[in-house]
Formats: C-alpha cells, sequence, structure tokens
C-alpha cells in the first residue's frame, strides 16, 4: 500500500511540473466549456419558442426537461473529449520509464509489478478527476437558474468516472508496450476511437449476432444509461472486467520485460 | 552473501551469458572486468532481478533471485550504469521517493537521506534538479540512490564512468569504505580501478568467466613464464642465437634494433629457472657489453589482454 502511495505520489507531482497537465486541463475545460454553452443556447432558443407557441394558442406551456436537453449531451460530449486527452495523460507512464531507464529503479527496488501497476494507474485516474472537478460549475449554473434533476448527474458523473477508468487501464497498457510516447498516444488513440465506432455498422450487418456482439463491445453504448440517470450493473460490470483485463495484460508485458534487455 | 549457479542468459537467438558461477563473500569487493558488451551489465542485472536467467539461478544474501525476488531485492542497492534518476525532480524529492519505495520506515528517511547526502558528497545540491546536474553529480546521485537503504551488497556498474579524476578518487575511496560491513560487486573497464578497488576479480569475455583471482594472484599465474629484457652490445643475430641456446630459454626476440650499436632483446624463459647468471656468463664469454638486465612485470592490463583477446593461457601453461 505504501509503495502504491509511493509511486502515485510521485506521479502526480510530475504530471504538474510539466506543463502537459496544466495544458490538458485548461484544454478539456475550455472545449468542454464551450460544448455546455452550444447546448444551453439550443435549449434556450427551444424554451423561447414554446412559450411563444404557447402565448400563441394561449395553452400552458408544456414542461421542458433540462436533463435530457443539456445535461446527458453535455455528458456525451465530455466523455469524448476525455478520450481524446486520456490517450495523452497515460502515453507517459511506462514509456517514460523505459526511455529514461528509470524502470530498472522500480524493477530492482522491492515493489511488486501490481503496486507498480496501481500506482501508475491511480495516478492517472487522479488527473482525471482533477480534470472532471471543475465541470461540475455547469452543474451550479442550471441549478441556479433551473430546476434539474439530482439522480442523473450522479450517475453521469459515476459513468464518466468508469469510462475514463477504462480508457486509463488500456492507456497504461498501451504506455508498457514502447519507450516511445509517441508511438504510445497513436496506439492508444487508434483502440479508443475504434471501441467508441465499432458499433456504427451494427445497423448494416446483416447478421443480428455479429450487430449485437458490436454493440456490447463498444464503450459508449454502456454509457448513455449513466447520463439518463440509470444505474445498469451489467455496464457496471462490463467496465470493470476490461480493467481488470488491462491490468492483467499490463502485467505480463511488464514481466516480458524481465526476458528481454 | 552472493552465489551464483550457472547463470546463462540469451537475448533473442543470441547467447549472452555462458553457464557463470562465482561465489562472493561476505564484506569483499569483487571487481567485474571485461571488455563492454563482455556481460557485465546482463550478469549485474540478473542478480538485481531485473532479467531473469534463461538457465540457472543465484542466491543473494541467503534469498534465491527467482524465489523470493522481493527479498533480495530488500537487500540490494543497484547502480545502474546510467543513474535512474527522474531529471523533474529535486535531488531530495528524488531521495525521499527512491527511500520509501526501498521500505525505509517514514521517521528514519531524513536521516538515512542526510547521511547518503554527506556521504557522497551532494548536500549543497540537494535542492537542484536532477536534470540539470552536471554527469558526475548525477552518477552520485546514483550512487546516493543504491545506499539509502544502508543495504548488505551492494551492486554497482561501472560507477565511476564521466567523472573527472579528483571525483574517480573519492568514488573508489568511498568504495573501498565500503568493505568489511557491505558486500560489493563492481563493474568497469578500467583496470587500475579494479587493482585499487578490488580484492578479486573475475574477468569477463563474450559471456564466458575467462579468468577469476585476486589481483596479484592473476599476474602470478600468467608471469609462470618469465620475461626478461636486456640490452646488449654485440653483433644482433648473433647475440640472439647465442641467447637462444642458454638452457631454459623459450623464446628470444629483438625488440628495438641498434641503439648505438646495441640491441634491445626480450627473453621468455620455458619455466620460472633462474637463468639470469647463465646469461650473463654467455655475454661476459663473448665478450659483448651488457647494459641491463631486467625482468619484466605483467600489468593487469596485460593480463587483460592476452585473456580477452583470444590469446589462450591453458592451466598446464601457467
Amino acid at each position: 500500500m505504501n509503495n502504491i502511495w509511493a509511486i502515485l505520489q510521485r506521479e502526480l507531482r510530475s504530471y504538474f511540473v510539466s506543463p502537459l497537465a496544466y495544458g490538458i486541463i485548461v484544454g478539456f475545460l475550455i472545449v468542454t466549456g464551450f460544448m455546455f454553452y452550444i447546448s444551453l443556447g439550443y435549449f434556450l432558443t427551444m424554451v423561447n419558442s414554446t412559450i411563444m407557441e404557447a402565448n400563441i394558442y394561449r395553452t400552458p406551456p408544456p414542461p421542458v426537461n433540462v436533463n435530457e436537453s443539456v445535461i446527458s449531451p453535455v455528458f456525451r460530449s465530455i466523455s469524448f473529449i476525455s478520450l481524446l486527452l486520456l490517450a495523452m495523460i497515460t502515453m507517459r507512464l511506462f514509456a517514460e520509464e523505459k526511455k529514461m531507464m528509470t524502470i530498472e529503479l522500480l524493477f530492482t527496488s522491492p515493489v511488486t509489478t501490481f503496486q507498480m501497476i496501481m500506482g501508475k494507474y491511480l495516478a492517472g485516474l487522479a488527473l482525471y478527476v482533477i480534470m472532471l472537478i471543475p465541470t461540475s460549475v455547469y452543474c451550479i449554473i442550471l441549478f441556479i437558474f433551473g430546476e434539474p434533476e439530482i439522480l442523473p448527474i450522479f450517475t453521469g458523473y459515476l459513468g464518466l468516472l468508469l469510462i475514463g477508468a477504462v480508457l486509463i487501464s488500456i492507456g497504461l497498457l498501451v504506455s508498457s508496450f514502447t519507450e516511445n510516447q509517441l508511438i504510445a498516444v497513436a496506439l492508444s488513440l487508434s483502440i479508443f476511437l475504434l471501441l467508441w465506432m465499432i458499433d456504427w455498422p451494427a445497423d448494416i450487418i446483416g447478421q443480428p449476432a455479429i450487430s449485437s456482439l458490436l454493440t456490447y463491445i463498444s464503450l459508449p453504448s454502456h454509457f448513455y444509461d449513466f447520463t439518463n440517470g440509470v444505474l445498469d450493473s451489467k455496464h457496471i460490470l462490463y467496465y470493470l472486467s476490461i480493467i481488470v483485463l488491462s491490468f492483467y495484460l499490463t502485467q505480463r508485458s511488464l514481466e516480458s520485460m524481465r526476458w528481454r534487455s | 552473501m552472493i552465489s551464483a549457479k550457472n547463470i546463462s542468459k540469451k537475448f533473442g537467438g543470441k547467447q549472452v551469458l555462458f553457464s557463470i558461477s562465482f561465489d562472493v563473500n561476505k564484506g569483499e569487493i569483487l571487481g567485474f572486468l571485461g571488455p563492454n558488451a563482455a556481460g557485465k551489465t546482463t550478469a549485474m542485472r540478473i542478480l538485481t532481478c531485473f532479467l531473469l536467467p534463461n538457465e540457472g539461478t543465484a542466491t543473494v544474501a541467503g534469498f534465491d533471485i527467482l524465489e523470493q525476488s522481493i527479498d533480495v531485492r530488500r537487500n540490494i542497492g543497484y547502480m545502474p550504469e546510467s543513474p535512474p534518476i527522474y531529471p523533474e525532480m529535486s535531488v531530495q524529492s528524488y531521495l525521499e521517493f527512491v527511500a520509501w519505495i526501498k521500505g525505509i520506515k517514514m521517521k528514519d528517511i531524513p536521516k538515512r537521506i542526510d547521511a547518503v547526502m554527506e556521504k557522497t558528497s551532494i548536500t549543497h545540491v540537494r535542492d537542484r534538479i536532477c536534470g540539470r546536474l552536471s554527469k558526475g553529480y548525477r552518477q552520485r546521485v546514483g550512487l546516493a540512490q543504491a545506499l539509502i537503504h544502508n543495504p548488505p551488497v551492494l551492486i554497482l556498474d561501472e560507477p565511476t564512468s564521466g567523472l573527472d579524476p579528483k571525483q574517480i578518487i573519492e568514488v573508489r575511496e568511498l568504495i573501498k569504505g565500503l568493505a568489511g560491513e557491505h558486500t560489493v560487486i563492481v563493474s568497469t573497464h578500467i583496470l587500475p580501478e579494479v587493482k585499487l578497488t578490488c580484492e578479486r576479480v573475475i574477468i569477463i569475455n563474450n559471456g564466458w568467466i575467462v579468468a577469476q583471482g585476486t589481483p596479484e594472484n592473476l599476474t602470478q599465474k600468467i608471469k609462470g613464464k618469465e620475461r626478461l629484457q636486456l640490452e646488449i652490445g654485440g653483433p644482433g643475430e648473433e647475440v640472439k642465437n647465442a641467447l637462444r641456446n642458454v638452457p631454459g630459454v623459450a623464446n628470444v626476440q629483438i625488440e628495438i634494433h641498434e641503439l648505438d650499436g646495441c640491441f634491445k632483446y626480450i627473453v621468455e624463459t620455458e619455466v620460472k629457472a633462474d637463468i639470469k647468471k647463465n646469461l650473463a656468463r654467455i655475454i661476459a664469454d663473448n665478450k659483448w657489453d651488457l647494459y641491463e638486465m631486467r625482468t619484466l612485470g605483467m600489468t593487469l592490463e596485460e593480463i587483460f589482454m592476452r585473456y580477452t583477446t583470444g590469446e589462450t593461457f591453458t592451466e598446464k601453461e601457467a
């Protein structure tokens, strides 16, 4: 536990001494803020037009759902932008250690491979949480000017956390393959995007078995329920099993280094 | 303290270590000597559990490197050839991190850091960023890192490379000071270093151990065949033939031709026999002028060259 904490702390510190972490956080907030602004703008135009319609026909204005029209789309945008940025967060985790040969220090210290993986994984996850925290301002704005439901917001954040946890575990695995951070980021991004889009051809493939398999593998198909306030154990199980699989493969990948030079 | 048994290692199809076995006693300083790419680093990496051997095993401080890897690592301080420093960290925080993962108790960490900084003379750079340090200082931080948990076994891969002469002397003194309390393996391709710091030497070449023993012992082994240098004023070839005929002489060669009517000869004896007086008598009988006669000592350099360039010495010859 002590070792995990030591590695986690060192990783986090090294994130914040380089401009990378700040750049990622600022970029993330600018883009998600922009998305929020667009969604809110659309929502307000929609509300205005329904009120105008109601005035014309002298009927009471129909209820509008801010969760459905603003929060849910914003969560989806955040998840996609996280995907792009998490590849950059995870690329250095093992690649840099390999390049600087500091991996030699870790491997010859009384630290197990699992502790190494956990320390680095939690550091990546912690940075992701730090990125997410300021986005709560968007929700606060909605609470000030409206009455959104709180449950879908909680489940939405849980979904974001889980999808990030999955992406970080995959990014960590990829980072253990190479000592070149550029290769790591390119490869992680490709895998992330593939997992994102894999169910897109589901409708054009004739066979329903394959279609449903593709939909099952796809990362976002498990995410949308969260943004609508639905907690389903099958989604959580899916995410957790990918994380466990990634840990296992990362462990194998690192151990295999001890056979090579 | 360290005992390696039949360690072999392959990278891909290339065998880099061939069934290496050796022992290091407690408190001893052992030198790994060999040209670059001889397998020194690989052997060290196996002992420190960074690499796994294809065959064989070793025990370090009583623990098996395959079965009890974590215990081995707890008892080893390892300084790789390029110091494993995180360039963005300060020396102080780097050593804190290392102390932490080496399992030092929280309350002892500041004390240990002060002690190793003092020992490796880096106290005045404790707040500097590791990446901005000169090669010499990095090397010392690397050494501090290996010493921090006061391990019984130290494995140092070319600890003096990149240092200036003054620093080299300091580091050698430091390593010498570790003997007794710590068991040390030092690798180097610098020969005088071995003579100065190590009690015992293993010469590795192309993955084989080609010789081991104390530096004096190794010198002696080859010296069984003695060499003499003579400077004689007289007709070159004639003198050479006369010397060749002295009983016990294996070979004579003219080293330098004609220097003011005087030649330099290298005489190799067959066995360790005192033939000096016989040589002197022949020279006197022929009325040649003897200017110099002396025994040539075999330097460690020569031994090393002979062991590593394919000039083989069988035990019988020695």
